[in-house]
């Protein structure tokens, strides 16, 4: 499956992008960070499984490599088009109504806090058909729940192909609960990433 | 937590709109007198999901249910405030506090210090430890309140499962102070007790930050990761509450992601940590 009018349309009518990754994604997300215009006029929202206490120098590598603005998630922060949010670790990061963000610290999903379907579900209820979201590798079945909600909102749905996927186990949960509009290459996603 | 209502690793939401939420918390401040009208509306919106699901319920059950059953409005309040809490949790903020709150604060003859939404105490164990590490204890107390008295009936035991622990101890190693976490504990069969030498001069008692008042002076205030549960107005509602309560210079503490963002009350405390969110009390 290549890029068609359905995806490229609906791409350009997205207010955000979400992007879901877990283990095996890092390298694809440092990439597509790398390659995002700088005047992308949406709101990047990206969500990895990170440990706690890992005083990891995430953001501030991908601000380094970055040509838009990039911020780690506070709570509160008001999503503005053209920056890149990225979930902090021992959070849960939700989105408000007002089109803002709020953390929650509960327990866990699958595991995971940040959990992609905590974010992707709450991202459904406000923006549902001018959201574009993205699952890419990992090792869990987080996210596909979350993906299917937004599917059923109307937004536009992509699942990396497992195939390409390090570790398939997250996309294929996704294609298998029905929650990809479409499957795509990795050359696919950032060919649309830049777009 | 030890509540009823535990969550099985799935999805987080069942179905609830935006009017039934608004309808929900409508109905609770007229049944039971609980005001959730400034609870941020997503999470709160979760939390009601995952009682659905987990109970089985539809909307309506749960309408009625909560209306007449009060065990379930129980299980539902201890369900609905978030009670996930962990010893020494943001280990740079301990470091922090010892390096640059307790210089100052070993300045005071008495010490009193409020942890806000203590939920099962943690955290006031682990000022408690701190303060001790610090030769400060013997003139130290530590007040832990939550609106769950559930969660303060475990928060006075002390009692940690050896799992928790395991944690708690991960994270006091990244705290980089001197000394054990377990050296204040005494280790049961699979869980461990605090020594009733840290539980000195502490006190748990039931208060609710959003219609209760000052009941003290204190020198330090902590309340973190409970302001991300609250919509900006009633945030500031607490602020105020907290800025009563501090004597003059004292400090407020709240979570490393939240931070004071109205204009009004950054005049009336000053940064003493940028990352960990720690305020001090200026002016009158």
């Amino acid at each position: 499956m290549a890029l068609n009018n359905d995806i490229l349309q609906r791409w350009h009518n997205s207010a955000i992008v979400l992007i879901g990754g877990s283990a095996g994604s890092f390298k694809l997300i440092f990439r597509a960070v790398k390659n995002f215009p700088i005047a992308l006029d949406k709101a990047v929202i990206i969500v990895i499984h990170r440990k706690k206490n890992f005083f990891s120098e995430i953001e501030k590598l991908f601000a380094e490599n970055s040509r838009m603005s990039l911020r780690e998630i506070a709570d509160k922060d008001v999503i503005e088009k053209n920056t890149i949010y990225i979930a902090p670790a021992n959070y849960h990061s939700l989105i408000e109504k007002e089109k803002t963000f709020s953390l929650d610290v509960s327990e866990a999903v699958w595991y995971s806090k940040p959990s992609i379907d905590v974010t992707f579900e709450s991202a459904a209820d406000v923006y549902g058909p001018n959201c574009t979201a993205i699952l890419l590798s990992g090792a869990n079945q987080d996210g596909a729940a979350g993906l299917l909600k937004l599917k059923n909102a109307g937004a536009l749905t992509i699942v990396q192909n497992p195939d390409e996927a390090e570790m398939s186990e997250m996309p294929l949960a996704a294609i298998q609960t029905g929650a990809a509009t479409y499957t795509l290459s990795n050359n696919d996603i950032f060919e649309l990433l830049q777009t | 937590m030890a509540g009823k209502i535990t969550m099985d690793e799935t999805s987080a939401y069942g179905n609830i709109t935006t009017a039934q939420l608004h309808e929900l918390i409508d109905l609770i401040k007229k049944v039971h007198g609980f005001d959730f009208s400034e609870y941020t509306k997503a999470s709160l919106k979760r939390r009601l999901a995952r009682i659905m699901q987990f109970k089985k319920m539809s909307f309506y059950d749960l309408k009625h249910l909560l209306v007449n059953d009060q065990q379930i409005f129980q299980e539902f309040l201890e369900e609905i405030t978030v009670n996930v809490t962990e010893m020494f949790r943001d280990p740079l903020f301990y470091k922090a506090l010892h390096n640059q709150v307790l210089p100052y604060l070993s300045s005071y003859q008495h010490i009193k210090i409020w942890s806000a939404g203590c939920s099962s105490g943690e955290e006031v164990y682990s000022l408690a430890i701190l303060l001790k590490e610090a030769n400060l204890r013997n003139k130290s107390f530590i007040y832990g309140t939550d609106i769950n008295t559930e969660m303060l009936k475990e928060a006075r035991m002390g009692i940690y499962s050896l799992r928790k622990i395991k944690s708690y101890t991960e994270n006091y190693q990244y705290t980089g102070l001197p000394g054990t976490l377990t050296d204040h504990f005494t280790i049961m069969y699979d869980a461990a007790s605090i020594h009733s030498e840290i539980k000195q001069n502490t006190l748990f008692s039931v208060h609710n930050l959003i219609s209760d008042t000052v009941f003290n002076e204190f020198q330090m205030i902590s309340c973190r990761n409970v302001f991300i549960y609250f919509e900006s107005g009633l945030q500031e509602k607490i602020l105020e509450l907290f800025y009563k309560s501090l004597c003059p210079l004292g400090f407020l503490c709240l979570g490393s992601k939240e931070a004071i963002r109205s204009d009004f009350f950054r005049r009336r405390f000053k940064v003493i940590n940028q990352k960990e969110n720690i305020y001090q009390k200026i002016g009158a």
